[in-house]
Formats: structure tokens, C-alpha cells, sequence
């Protein structure tokens, strides 16, 4: 174990108001991939709103009511990618673009934080932002180039 | 600092890999060998020389033989295990088992590259955000193959079905057959062989043995698994 973990954030843009007939079948999938995240192997944190079920109603761009953020922490990227591609949840990634827009700007950021931090929308955003700026690097990554965790 | 014009040869030079590609279609030439290499490659585990020999209808030492060429050549690894049910003290060395090897072959004469136009085309459909399309063609295509018996024509489409242990009613999948693209752009690849298989599998209404194509992802084996309807 190292001290550090893994944090994530992707950034999407539904086709609809959450609380619309277009996102109605992705609300309905929510409680369940939520609850396999949470009992998945490396699990260690998710980022949820005021009312603590999910983020859905969380807007990291006050202007844009149709932008969603999902943040989450994991011990490690293989963890992570055990969840995301090989579990029940590839069944629901695979239908996103029944419920999101393709974004032609990175969405998505992982980098490490210390064991316990529990990173903020703010701070998860302006990974993206790195993301877009400079590129992948350790500051900020992807599935497609990840980068190990500091060693200190 | 390199010198370009000493540094070691690239180890994956395309002769190379077409040097490894005749070597290990070459060793398939022997239909003793193909028949071996079939039995291994299409068990759902790793198995062990008696059973490979028996299913060949050849002895033990023969069969030893050829699954180690099929070895020396990439086609075929080995693993060593105790066999199930016998553990602990008095359970003996480990057994060495053959499965088949991860690495793929791929050999066009003339040289052709459709695994390189599907990375383009799979990145093209990614960035422009078309998975419901590429999903709608895959199932439409997939119908058009149907036979009405699911397991039959997964076969042919170079799935190698098999029964779950303990479930009759579930069908796995042991090879992807899209593997390579399908680690690269999963999301899309895995939506896209779902929707593929959906089709293969749609038999006709009234027919006895129906399935559905279920999303079952686990490692060493196709994302997608069937169920008895």
C-alpha cells in the first residue's frame, strides 16, 4: 500500500434535464452501479450531492444546467479500470450516448491525492482543465497513459 | 546517447512477426497437432497432456511431444498446478497444463491491414460520438446471420461458446474476437459486440432454444454471455 489513492472525475453533458424522459433510464441504473462501486475491490470514496444518494445534482458549471460531474477515489488505477471496464458497469457505459453528448475536449482527469483526501468539485475541474491545457502527465491522466503514484 | 545506426534491431520487425506467423501456422500443418491444439485452445481450462491425449486418440509420449512444439512456437503455454481435488500433503508436484497462448497471429498474404483500418474507423466513430449507429448496424448484420441456433453460429463467428459449470442456462464465451480493439475502445467496441451477438442469437419467435445476450464481463473471456430466455 502506498499512502497515496486514485482520483477520478469525468465531466458529461446529458441530452436532457436529469428529471426528463430522456435521462429517465440512467437515473434508474444509478443506485445499483453506484452500490457495485462501493462494493467493488479498491473502492474508497465517491463524491455525492446535498441530498448524499448520488451527483446528480451537482452543476460544476454554474451556467451549464446540463453538465454532470462524477468524482471518486480508488487504491489504484487497475481498481479502477476492474470497475469501470470489466464489471456490470461497461453494460451502462456502453449506452452513454443514449443519455450524453460527445464532449471534443478531454472529460475526464485521474491523479493522486494523499489517503484521505477527498478532493472538491473545484479542485476536480481544474484537473480537467490541466488535462486540456498540457496534456496528460502525473498531474493529471488517463486509462491511456497512467502515471504511478509518488513515491515520497 | 544512441547511435542510430547501432541500436539493437527493433524486436518486432514485420518479418519477424511474419516469421512467427509461418512458424506457428507451419506447426499446425501436422493434423495430429491440429487436432491437439483444437482440444486445448477450445477447453474452457488449462488441461493436462492425458486428457489432450486422449481426445486425440494418440498416447501420452506422442502427445507430450506435440503440445511441446505447439509450446516452442507460441501457439500453446504452459502452467503448473496441483489438478482439482487434490491438495495438500501427499498431492504431489504440480501438473504441467497447456491453454493457448494470449499472443495473436495474423497473416495476409498479399499483406493486408484491416486490424490497423479498424483502429482508425474505431477512433473516427468514438470521436464523432456514433455508438448507437455502430450498434444499430452490428445487430442488423448480426440478424442477417442468424440461424435460429444460437450456439451453433456463435461458433462459426469464432466465439467458442461453452456452459457454464453449474448453470446450464448460461452460455460463456471463451474468445473475444474482437480482443485488441476492444481493450483499446472498450466502451465502444464491447457495446458494439453486444449488439453484435443480440443479433446472432435472435432466433425465431416460437423457436425451443431461445437466449438473450447479456453484458458479463470477467477476465480471460468474451464481455458478453448468453441466458436462456
Amino acid at each position: 500500500m502506498t499512502g497515496f489513492h486514485l482520483a477520478q472525475v469525468n465531466i458529461g453533458r446529458i441530452v436532457g434535464p436529469i428529471d426528463g424522459p430522456e435521462l429517465a433510464g440512467f437515473v434508474a441504473e444509478l443506485p445499483a452501479i453506484n452500490k457495485l462501486a462501493e462494493e467493488s475491490p479498491g473502492f474508497v470514496w465517491r463524491m455525492v450531492d446535498d441530498d448524499g444518494a448520488d451527483a446528480t445534482a451537482l452543476r460544476p458549471d454554474g451556467a451549464d444546467d446540463l453538465l454532470l460531474v462524477n468524482c471518486s477515489v480508488w487504491e489504484s488505477v487497475e481498481a479502477l479500470r476492474d470497475y469501470v471496464y470489466r464489471s456490470d458497469h461497461l453494460r451502462v457505459l456502453s449506452r452513454r450516448r443514449e443519455w450524453f453528448t460527445r464532449m471534443t475536449e478531454a472529460h475526464q482527469a485521474m491523479w493522486w491525492v494523499p489517503a484521505g483526501h477527498r478532493p472538491t468539485v473545484a479542485e476536480a475541474m481544474e484537473r480537467i482543465a490541466v488535462l486540456r491545457e498540457h496534456g496528460s502527465g502525473p498531474d493529471a491522466f488517463t486509462f491511456r497513459d497512467p502515471h504511478p503514484a509518488p513515491t515520497a | 546517447m544512441t547511435d542510430p545506426l547501432h541500436e539493437p534491431e527493433h524486436p518486432e520487425r514485420p518479418e519477424d512477426a511474419e516469421d512467427a506467423a509461418l512458424a506457428a501456422l507451419g506447426a499446425l500443418g501436422d493434423p495430429v497437432r491440429r487436432r491437439l491444439y483444437r482440444f486445448v485452445a477450445a477447453a474452457p481450462d488449462a488441461v493436462g497432456r492425458d486428457a489432450a491425449a486422449e481426445a486425440a486418440g494418440i498416447s501420452r509420449s506422442l502427445a507430450a511431444f506435440h503440445l511441446d512444439r505447439l509450446v516452442e512456437t507460441g501457439l500453446l503455454e504452459t502452467v503448473f498446478r496441483r489438478l482439482s481435488g487434490r491438495s495438500g500433503p501427499g498431492a504431489g508436484r504440480p501438473a504441467k497444463l497447456y491453454r493457448r497462448a494470449g499472443r495473436e497471429h495474423t497473416l495476409s498474404l498479399p499483406p493486408r491491414a484491416y486490424d490497423a483500418a479498424g483502429r482508425l474507423l474505431a477512433e473516427a466513430v468514438e470521436r464523432a460520438g456514433l455508438d448507437r449507429e455502430l450498434q444499430a448496424v452490428a445487430r442488423e448484420r448480426g440478424a442477417e446471420q442468424a440461424t435460429g441456433d444460437a450456439v451453433e453460429t456463435l461458433r462459426a463467428h469464432g466465439y467458442e461458446p461453452f456452459r457454464e459449470a453449474g448453470d446450464e442456462d448460461v452460455v460463456r464465451l471463451r474468445n473475444c474476437p474482437f480482443h485488441s480493439l476492444a481493450e483499446e475502445f472498450p466502451a465502444l467496441v464491447c457495446g458494439m459486440n453486444l449488439a453484435l451477438v443480440e443479433g446472432l442469437v435472435a432466433g425465431p419467435d416460437g423457436a425451443a432454444d431461445r437466449w438473450s445476450a447479456e453484458m458479463s464481463p470477467g477476465p480471460g473471456h468474451c464481455c458478453v454471455a448468453l441466458r436462456r430466455v
